[in-house]
């Protein structure tokens, strides 16, 4: 860590104490910041009004159930090799059942990096049916959009999608209507903007009446973040600022969008955790949809486990889990009567604990 | 045609006696002493360390090591850790048929260097071959003896409160270079791995009079896991400070785009150093050519747990890695 950000977050810290007069709440949206401020200990630099609490922008911890249950399903037909992101692979569904679990119950399960690597792999096994299970928020949402548009010039007939891509800002309108909702305010997440641009969040601001800052993940960045935002608020002015102008431009990332925009469209999509949010999601637009995993292979389709299911843990998901007060900001980790003892990093209840963008992860890791 | 190996080379007949002169027996000290059983072994009186692992790493070669260097490596810095002088090495082999050979020649040349830069000679040795698909391209596991070379026991039970804690070098390389090519990253240049001896260090202590307490080497788990043993079987408190912690610029960007610890990261040529607060200045000399630094010290005997203060002055706790280090998503 440069010394230069040492003196500049000492300073930010004063500022902030200094302008705080009545106590306010505010959320940081993304995993990563809360892993940054728990991390970093910034919470503990900050004035005694001011609270921050964890957003939903976990992306492996509100990938629907169902879909999760689906790819598991897929991953025990023989023929198939499902392949996804890391975390994905350790997220329990409904029964505690894994992927990681599925593949040692003899299941061809594979984690990759890059989206790119499920079409090497298709290439590789024409005789296997590659299915990537397509994970995260509009950061990794164009990277599957691109590996849609190379999967239809290429015409491989053995790779499939099965898309969860959630959308960030109708998550945040979502949360602010839920009754006894107390963010006044939001540091929006930095990646997910520099590939959006800020339209959507100033449509959010003129709404709701409430502020939201860009911020970027640096523990400067964050500390500036919330000394703009703390600024609107005692100030009554409600306005988007982007606070993280190095990474964010206001139109985003227009080869991302324009990406975006011809392989996917906004569909609702059943944030775990959350619930139903309206525009939540993506899914495939024309042409794009015969890539649909779900199309491919209807779960009438779906042949009594080929390999047999992966035992589940004895402590069922949803028993002592409050992941979905946690995910939309209502409590925290430390409020959960599993933590850190019927539910850890190694026996996960709830997707917050798997994640390293989860908030009951980043408590765990830091904090226990 | 690419040679590979073959189920035979395992079957006890002409094949593997050729695989043994052809491929492995340079690999000893005393050609001799593979046609034996077993080795006999002249030893100095003393006290003598014995310790063994198993390597199973992927891919078998890396930026900085292969599998052969590493098993080597390790097993001698598992030996310098207990203040003995790495002296004997036993190397068992369990190739997959299909191996190509010359790979098992690379790893054959690799592990005769690292035994020579370890200051070991390989007396005895196993070669198996399992079926295609039974095992991983090729397992080793490796048993050495060493030559204690202090009266005090170096051992976590010898630690004391107000010791020093020190580390020999940066940490996290070994593990981002394997975790880089595991993953296919690209990493503009290849970080490699720190693999190397550790009993030169340990030595160069022991000449300038430093007995330390306690060393462990960094290797699964990172700093974080063997601080948090340390603190666990002593039943310290260890307080670190954040900011001496050596981390290279790339390991340090590396990890912040995969969402990775480089506390949690595996390093093969690092280890803790816990020492009384005495011989602080003439450790830190020692250690300061191969980029080691003093990274905090031993609190009270109070229960078992490792605190980190971060550059801004607040605080957390240091955890071991748990589960498997997974890339995050974005």
């Amino acid at each position: 860590m440069v010394r230069g950000a040492v003196a500049a977050v000492a300073e930010l810290s004063r500022e902030l104490a200094a302008t705080v007069s009545r106590p306010w709440t505010l959320m940081e949206v993304c995993g990563g910041q809360t892993h940054a401020i728990v991390r970093w200990g910034l919470d503990q630099l900050l004035p005694p009004g001011l609270r921050l609490i964890h957003g939903p922008g976990c992306p492996v911890c509100v990938t629907p159930v169902a879909v999760l249950d689906r790819a598991l399903q897929l991953s025990r037909r023989p023929e198939v090799i499902l392949c996804s992101y890391g975390d994905m692979l350790r997220v329990p569904d409904g029964a505690g059942a894994d992927l990681l679990g599925a593949r040692a119950a003899g299941a061809d399960v594979r984690l990759l990096t890059s989206p790119l690597q499920a079409l090497a792999l298709a290439q590789q096994h024409p005789d296997r049916q590659v299915v990537f299970l397509a994970v995260g928020f509009e950061t990794t949402a164009p990277a599957t959009a691109l590996l849609a548009r190379q999967a239809l010039a290429v015409g491989l007939p053995n790779l499939s999608l099965l898309p969860a891509h959630g959308r960030v800002v109708p998550a945040m309108a979502r949360l602010l209507a839920e009754p006894g909702c107390g963010v006044q305010g939001f540091l929006a997440a930095g990646h997910v903007a520099a590939v959006t641009g800020t339209g959507e969040l100033a449509a959010l601001v003129a709404a709701s009446g409430r502020p939201v800052v860009v911020a970027g993940f640096e523990p400067e960045l964050l500390m500036r973040a919330l000394l703009v935002a703390v600024r609107l608020l005692e100030a009554g002015t409600p306005l988007l600022v982007n606070a993280y102008g190095s990474v964010v431009r206001e139109g985003g990332n227009p080869r991302a969008r324009a990406l975006l925009a011809e392989v996917f469209e906004p569909a609702p999509m059943t944030w775990r955790g959350v619930g139903a949010i309206a525009g939540g999601g993506f899914e495939f637009r024309g042409a794009y949809r015969r890539l649909d995993a779900r199309h491919r292979f209807p779960a009438a389709a779906v042949p009594a486990a080929a390999v047999p299911a992966a035992a589940a843990p004895a402590a069922a998901v949803g028993s002592g889990c409050i992941s979905g007060p946690i995910l939309q900001g209502q409590a925290l980790p430390a409020d959960c009567p599993s933590f850190g003892t019927a539910c850890t990093p190694e026996q996960p209840l709830g997707a917050p604990m798997v994640s390293s963008e989860g908030a009951c992860a980043a408590y765990h890791r830091y904090r226990r | 045609m690419t040679e590979r190996i073959r189920l035979a080379h395992g079957g006890g007949g002409t094949l593997m006696q050729q695989l043994i002169d052809r491929e492995l027996r340079g690999l000893y000290r005393d050609p001799a002493q593979v046609l034996h059983d077993a080795a006999r072994l002249e030893l100095a009186h003393g006290r003598l360390a014995f310790s063994t692992d198993s390597y199973v790493v992927q891919p078998l070669e890396f930026p900085g090591g292969d599998i052969g260097s590493l098993a080597v490596t390790g097993t001698a810095n598992d030996l310098a850790m207990a203040g003995a002088r790495p002296l004997h090495l036993s190397v068992a082999l369990i190739l997959e048929e299909g191996l190509e050979l010359a790979l098992l020649r690379r790893v054959v040349a690799s592990m005769a260097a690292a035994a020579q830069r370890c200051g070991m000679a390989v007396v005895t040795g196993d070669t198996k071959v399992v079926e295609r698909g039974k095992g991983d391209g090729l397992f080793i596991s490796t048993s050495g003896i060493g030559l204690v070379e202090t009266h005090q026991p170096i051992d976590p039970l010898a630690i004391e409160p107000g010791d020093q804690l020190l580390v020999s070098g940066d940490l996290g390389r070994h593990g981002v270079a394997i975790l880089a090519a595991r993953h296919g990253l690209d990493l503009q240049p290849p970080l490699a791995s720190d693999c190397a001896p550790l009993w030169p260090l340990v030595e160069g202590l022991l000449e300038r009079g430093v007995v330390p307490h306690c060393l462990r080497d960094l290797t699964r788990g990172g700093l974080a896991s063997a601080l948090h043993e340390l603190a666990t079987a002593r039943g310290v408190e260890l307080l670190l400070e954040e900011a001496p912690i050596p981390v290279d610029a790339a390991v340090a960007s590396t990890c912040a785009l995969l969402g990775f610890d480089p506390l949690h990261l595996a390093n093969e040529g690092r280890c803790v150093l816990v020492v009384a607060p005495r011989d602080l200045s003439a450790c830190l000399e020692v250690l300061a050519p191969g980029g080691g630094a003093w990274i905090g010290e031993v609190g009270s005997a109070s229960g078992g747990r490792v605190l980190l203060r971060t550059p801004f002055g607040s605080e957390r706790l240091l955890l071991p890695l748990s589960g498997e280090l997974l890339p995050r998503i974005c």
